[in-house]
């Protein structure tokens, strides 16, 4: 399949998981630990999906999302985005930026696994 | 000259007349269309004012004092510009409280007394009969002067028997005609416009008649004011009458003192009182009096000069001034307008005595005879259950002796001073009654004992200063005294007391009778508190204005039912008239019928206002208190409901107050409000840290958990460093956990110290110690420079060991692998111990010092985030907090980070100083 997926978590423990189980899954995977480095290797890299934490340094999930939706190039970028606040108001926010899926920290690794397969079906 | 026949004749066709009039005027108010219910009415009635005194005495007074007539009217004039202040206020206490005389005023105000109300009335009865014996003695020498052959010269009444003397006729008709109108029925407002009606008319007759001959003397015997003023000028003897100074040695203060005396008059003489206060029918009726009455007194007046410098001029001092009136026209023939001044003088006259006849009569019945008859045995209610014919007779009694007693007077005196003089005289006794009056309307403070005192002292200087002196200048009484001083004092000479002259009798007996009576009314009303009665009765009249409630009956409590109450007024108001008011009240209430009136006291109330216009207050009360178990209130009971006016004031202010109050307290809600739901966001933001902090261990915990679950064939390397990873994210949940209850018990005070003795230095050198490891894992160095000279602490050791391990901790995750450098110091500066931990790392960025403290804001390399929990710094500082030092980082841009705190010594357990 070779879908490129980026993930971006400040947090090492979470992005050791999230990278061991996406590349198990077969999917391409690339790491940024900050907003910024985020948003740089989305435009470098272009990848199908981004699953992208809220809570990041220099830039936050948000603002990520909020500027790959605006930019045209980056149309077919799918976001997910996952926090480790769970509250409504922040899943509503996410997905009023534009972010495609939401996911709650802790989460079920078949269930996100699933997630990401089903985004990188429809787009 | 007239025949005596002519002039008797013309004399009771007019009191006919009179009668008449009085007739049609009850007659009108019977059939509810008042002919008195008009301004006109009320300020002719007014009029009353001028008695023959003035209709004769004027040209009289003029004619030996010249302008020293005029106080006598400048007086009443200036009095009815203050009538707004004054007489509409008495009007408004009398009409709310059925105040039907001076007496019954000042009884009432100073707590219903008895004694007091019989006080005033002895004073007015003294003070008024020989003004009444003087109207007689006018209606007398007028005749006289009719009848008489003018070669005669004048005839005293004392020549004839009295049985012969017409006077006595005159008297007797004026006692009739004052009993048919003045007393012919009982009414609680006590009202007779009948009489009104006749004194109005008398008022015109007296005014037109008075015009009359001033017309005739001016034109018809001169040629004008400029001519008679032009020959009283080129007269030395009448031109020093036109000057103050001419007429009187009294002076300016003497004139001043007239003035006085006339406003005061004005206001409380009974007969003024009567007319202008109890027959008001209408408040403002008295706006058009205000102007209307003085303007009468200035009309009746233009004349007296004239007629004076006429009569002067023409008789010479031969002539009875005060008959000049009748002498003038008699003297050219004109025998009609003769009889026509007669018969205004004889307006004058009768209208004095009837209505003043009816005010004391009042007094007489009300406030002496009904106190008396209330306290004997007699006077019982299964013997005599309706007392309306009773009190009638009293009433018809009282007018009757004190018309004779008038007469009585007037042939005892005759010429004496005592009667020609009595006028001014008469003005002085009833000037007692202003301090009590006008104390009472405008001052609370005003007690019984004072009001007593006063008028008491008042009466006897004016009894000792002015009614004795007339007495010993009549011949009754060895005029020694008046020399010589009471026992041959010089200091108790009447006239010149305590040595005051300079000033006329009637000056000086005023000012040291209103000196006695107003300085001892003030002194001993100050020298009590008012009692709960009379402070009650005090905020009645003095706030009359003000408490227009339906009926002041919080000052009375107590309660009588309609059967017991109706009965009582019944005895004095009759049956009929009393079920007529009872069902009047009963449907101004609203109640169906009399049964269902409620007994309260309200109800009480009203009947003692309705006894109170028959019988008096004093009197009412003890009538219904005799039926109503009353409590009396106490002094601070009243001054609790006291005085509407302050109470609202006191209430405003306190409403003011309890706005401003809630104002504030809305506003510390609003801040208190404010601040919880600045707790509230903040716990919630700590609620949604403490989550998030709690959910990212667990998300790696989870993930790497579910994947080793589902894939046995994982590396074996792989497997050891998730299982690493899942064991320090457990312990760093671990800690978060541990380090959240730690904080919250902090912050919420319940956290246990234990405090002891410790050295700072060793507690540095342990904590250094277990960090050990650690450094040495990083290659770190760690320098110590620790001071021995700190005193030990008293304070719990192992929170200052987790203080000292997070910033060792904390230092070790921040210096450079390899090359670290982490420097630890203690000092002492005498007061506080201070210790620092520096490192050499990259330093804090600027931007992140103002959150360092901060939960849950971890600064650093997110590389080294897994080890902490962002609450390490924020307990450490509450920690040191606890102690009463403080924390602090000092971080110079690329220089590493030093976390400094500092411990105050006072912490040190007495006694137990350093050692080392």
């Amino acid at each position: 399949m070779g879908n490129k997926i980026l993930i971006a978590d400040d947090e090492q423990n979470i992005v050791i998981s999230l990278e061991f189980l996406m590349k198990r899954e077969g999917f391409d995977v690339s790491i940024a630990v900050d907003g910024a480095e985020a948003i740089d290797k989305i435009r470098s890299e272009m990848p199908d999906l981004v699953l992208l934490d809220v809570m990041m340094p220099k830039k936050s999930g948000f603002e990520v999302c909020q500027e790959i939706k605006s930019d045209p190039a980056l149309k077919s970028v799918r976001v997910l985005m996952l926090t480790a606040k769970g509250r409504d108001t922040e899943v509503a926010k996410g997905l009023a930026l534009g972010a495609d899926a939401y996911m709650t920290k802790p989460f079920s690794t078949k269930e996100l696994v699933e997630r990401v397969r089903s985004m990188l079906a429809e787009g | 000259m007239l025949s005596g026949t002519l002039v008797v004749g013309v004399s009771f066709a007019y009191l006919l007349l009179l009668f008449a009039v009085a007739h049609f005027g009850d007659r009108r108010a019977e059939q509810g269309r008042s002919i008195i219910s008009n301004p006109w009415t009320y300020a002719l009635s007014m009029a009353v004012y001028c008695t023959a005194w003035t209709y004769f005495g004027s040209v009289g007074r003029a004619a030996s004092g010249g302008v020293w007539f005029l106080p006598i009217y400048l007086g009443p004039t200036l009095a009815m510009t203050l009538s707004w202040l004054i007489i509409l206020k008495m009007i408004r206490i009398a009409k709310t409280y059925r105040i039907t005389s001076i007496a019954d005023f000042i009884a009432s105000r100073y707590g219903k007394s008895h004694l007091l109300g019989g006080l005033v009335t002895i004073i007015t009865v003294i003070g008024i009969i020989p003004y009444i014996a003087l109207q007689l003695k006018a209606i007398s020498s007028g005749y006289a002067v009719l009848t008489a052959n003018p070669d005669d010269g004048y005839r005293t009444v004392d020549a004839v028997y009295w049985f012969q003397d017409s006077t006595l006729y005159v008297a007797i008709i004026l006692a009739v005609f004052t009993i048919l109108f003045g007393a012919r029925h009982l009414d609680a407002t006590e009202r007779h416009e009948g009489m009104v009606a006749a004194i109005a008319f008398e008022s015109v007759v007296k005014l037109v008649a008075f015009l009359a001959v001033g017309l005739f003397v001016t034109y018809g015997i001169y040629n004008g004011f400029g001519d008679i003023f032009e020959r009283a000028f080129n007269d030395p003897e009448l031109a020093r009458l036109l000057t103050i100074s001419g007429g009187s040695t009294a002076g300016y203060g003497g004139w001043f003192a007239l003035v006085l005396l006339a406003m005061l008059s004005v206001i409380f003489l009974p007969r003024q009182f009567q007319v202008t206060v109890v027959e008001n029918v209408n408040e403002q009726h008295l706006r058009r009096a205000t102007w209307l009455f003085p303007l009468y007194l200035l009309l009746i007046n233009i004349f007296v000069l004239p007629i004076a410098f006429g009569g002067l001029l023409h008789l010479g001092a031969a002539g009875d001034p005060d008959t000049f009136v009748l002498s003038l026209p008699l003297l050219y023939g004109k025998e009609a307008l003769a009889l026509f001044v007669f018969v205004g003088g004889l307006s004058a006259a009768t209208g004095m005595v009837i209505v003043e006849t009816i005010a004391v009569s009042t007094m007489i019945c009300n406030d002496l005879v009904m106190p008396l008859l209330l306290r004997s045995k007699r006077f019982d209610r299964k013997t005599q259950p309706d007392l309306t014919g009773l009190l009638l007779l009293i009433r018809r009694g009282a007018i009757l002796i004190v018309v004779l007693l008038g007469y009585l007077y007037f042939r005892l005196a005759g010429e004496a001073y005592a009667l020609v003089s009595i006028g001014l005289i008469s003005f002085a006794a009833v000037a007692q009654f202003a301090p009590a009056m006008l104390g009472g309307m405008y001052w609370r403070g005003g007690t019984r004992g004072g009001a007593l005192a006063g008028l008491l002292a008042g009466f006897f200087v004016w009894t000792y200063t002015l009614m004795l002196p007339s007495f010993a200048k009549s011949g009754w009484l060895d005029p020694a005294f008046l020399d010589h001083g009471l026992f041959g004092l010089e200091l108790l000479k009447p006239e010149q007391l305590f040595g005051l002259t300079g000033l006329d009798n009637i000056s000086h007996a005023l000012f040291w009778s209103l000196f006695a009576n107003i300085g001892l009314y003030i002194v001993v009303s100050l020298f009590r508190q008012p009692t709960g009665q009379e402070a009650s009765q005090a905020t009645l009249f003095v706030d009359v204005f003000k408490s227009q409630r339906a009926e002041p009956a919080t000052f009375w409590r107590g309660s009588a039912e309609v059967r017991d109450l109706l009965p009582l007024v019944s005895r004095f108001l009759g049956s009929a008239k009393t079920h007529r008011l009872f069902s009047q009240y009963a449907r101004q209430r609203g109640y169906a019928s009399l049964d269902q009136i409620k007994a309260d006291a309200g109800l009480v109330h009203f009947a003692e206002t309705q006894l109170a216009g028959a019988i008096g207050s004093a009197s009412a009360r003890v009538m219904v208190s005799s039926v109503v178990q009353e409590e009396p209130l106490g002094l601070e009971e009243v001054m609790n409901i006291l005085d509407e006016a302050s109470q609202v004031r006191a209430y405003s202010h306190q409403l003011e107050e309890k706005s401003r109050e809630l104002e504030a307290a809305t506003k510390e809600l609003r801040d208190a409000n404010e601040q919880l739901k600045e707790l509230d966001r903040l716990k919630d933001d700590i609620m949604s840290s403490v989550t998030h902090e709690l959910r990212t261990p667990l998300t790696s915990i989870r993930a790497l958990s579910e994947m080793l679950l589902d894939d046995p064939e994982i590396a074996v390397d792989d497997r050891m460093r998730f299982l690493a990873i899942i064991v320090s994210e457990t312990e760093r949940l671990t800690r978060l956990v541990n380090q959240v209850l730690d904080l919250a018990k902090i912050e919420s005070g319940h956290a246990e110290w234990h405090n002891t003795d410790l050295d700072m230095r060793e507690l540095v050198e342990r904590a250094v110690g277990a960090t050990e490891q650690l450094f040495h894992e990083r290659g770190a160095v760690v320098e110590l420079s620790l001071t021995d000279e700190a005193p030990h602490l008293l304070a719990d050791h192992d929170r200052l060991m987790q203080v000292m391990l997070n910033l060792l901790s904390n230092a070790a995750k921040f210096v450079p692998k390899g090359t670290g450098r982490v420097g630890v110091t203690l000092d002492w500066d005498g007061d506080d111990i201070r210790v620092s931990v520096s490192d050499n790392g990259l330093g804090i960025k600027p931007e992140f010092m103002p959150f360092l403290f901060e939960k849950f804001r971890q600064g650093g390399d997110q590389k080294d985030r897994t080890q902490g929990t962002g609450l390490g710094l924020p307990i450490s500082r509450q920690i040191i907090e606890h102690f009463g030092g403080h924390m602090w980082v000092d971080s110079p841009p690329g220089k590493g980070a030093t976390f400094c705190f500092s411990l105050p010594n006072a912490r040190r357990v007495p006694g137990e100083a350093q050692s080392s």
